[in-house]
């Protein structure tokens, strides 16, 4: 059998971001950052970046703003525990209009 | 020399996962998958049998790794890493890892034999178990490691009578290179703990206990702080073993100096599954948490004197 016929016989699957669809719909709170109390937002230099390391989903970026990538949180509020000055809050997802979600 | 600790910042920024994955909110799995592909890197092939970390990587014809993955069946990873190793040798490449990464179903009863065998023949890869106590993809029904007294969809009426399976120590009775134990509540140590590993040649393990929100009842919020909590009340134990020699990691070494351990039922409380367990149980479990650490010390002291 030449290599040809085989790669019709193997599924191997593309590596790519959605595979369980936006899966930001699961959420039910959402978090909610204050730059304020935010260590590197507030010092400028990066530092701490705990929400991205516990974050299981890939979903926080390790910027000196550090955002969220809404459309595929799934809200489990682990970076809002793990936070170490408290900078990130639950926030019901029926408290924002769909204003704040465009 | 202690190699230097990996730090937040040090950590590689590329992501070797992606969002959107079937992965539960709060998966402890999900958090050890990210940071531990950091260590790994692309240039591995990860054998993996059923479990969730098969329904994390998804569905064809997307998946979220961005490293190759070969899925086995479930009584053959360590077989088939073993497979894997060898047809890299017959390439002449020594520099793709072969990292088995299996559930503590698949490790502790399905796999074992297969696991045995690899150890014994001194293959040159990297197991790792991630331990969330049950098969928890299939709808948290009892495992070899599930603690006694834990309630499963099979052990619903006063819980899990047996003890939990010491897999680790099962693996270091074979005296392979390397067995270390882990925590999703401490990724950099996962991180180091497999860049080390896999410095090595031979037979590598490292188990890692990963929190689970729906099969052990809780609130995915604090999924780290109990898997942490774990790790503090002495109930989980981090350590590494090389040569046969046994060193308690960092955040298991810092307890030896404290008098008294923080009570385990603390750990117990925060999850729906011990609720079966009697305040006498809680009791005898912290004695044995008491007994063990004893035990550390007085090799600590004995070592050192």
């Amino acid at each position: 059998m030449a290599t040809d016929d085989l790669r019709v016989l193997t599924s191997d699957s593309h590596a790519g971001p959605g595979d369980a669809g936006r899966t930001g719909s699961w959420r039910v709170l959402r978090p909610v950052i204050d730059y304020a109390k935010c260590a590197p937002a507030k010092s400028g230099k990066p530092s701490c970046f705990y929400c991205w390391l516990y974050c299981p989903d890939t979903v926080v970026s390790k910027t000196l703003q550090p955002q969220i990538d809404l459309t595929y949180c799934k809200g489990c509020g682990i970076c809002a525990e793990e936070c170490p000055p408290g900078a990130i809050t639950m926030v019901e997802e029926s408290k924002f209009s769909d204003e704040d979600n465009r | 020399m202690e190699a230097k600790k990996t730090q937040i910042l040090d950590l590689c920024d590329e992501e070797l996962v992606h969002p959107g994955n079937r992965g539960c909110a709060g998966c402890g799995l999900n958090i050890l998958y990210r940071i531990g592909l950091k260590a790994i890197g692309e240039d591995a092939i990860l054998v993996v049998p059923p479990s969730c970390l098969t329904v994390v990587q998804g569905l064809y014809p997307i998946t979220c790794s961005q490293v190759s993955v070969l899925n086995v069946t479930f009584a053959s990873t360590a077989a088939a890493a073993s497979g894997v190793r060898a047809a890299l040798r017959a390439q002449n490449n020594d520099h793709t890892k072969v990292v088995a990464w299996a559930g503590d179903g698949g490790t502790a009863d399905i796999g074992l034999q297969a696991l045995s065998g690899a150890i014994e023949r001194g293959e040159d890869i990297l197991y790792i178990c991630y331990d969330n106590e049950a098969y928890m993809n299939t709808g948290v029904q009892r495992s070899g490691t599930t603690p006694r007294g834990v309630l499963t969809a099979n052990t619903s009426i006063g819980g899990k009578r047996e003890r939990g399976k010491d897999v680790a120590a099962i693996v270091a009775a074979h005296n392979p290179a390397y067995v270390a134990t882990c925590s999703a509540a401490y990724p950099l140590d996962f991180h180091d703990k497999i860049a080390k590993a896999l410095s090595m040649k031979g037979f590598k393990y490292i188990h890692a206990h990963t929190p689970c929100p729906p099969g052990w009842q809780m609130e995915e919020r604090i999924a780290v702080s109990v898997a942490r909590l774990a790790v503090t009340t002495g109930l989980y134990v981090l350590y590494e073993i090389e040569n046969g020699q046994m060193k308690l990691s960092e955040p298991s070494a810092k307890l030896l100096g404290k008098k008294k351990l923080p009570p385990v039922s603390q750990y117990m409380q925060a999850q729906g599954r011990f609720r079966a367990l009697t305040p006498a149980d809680i009791d005898s479990i912290q004695n044995e948490i008491d007994t063990k650490w004893a035990g550390y010390r007085r090799q600590m002291t004995s070592a050192a004197a």
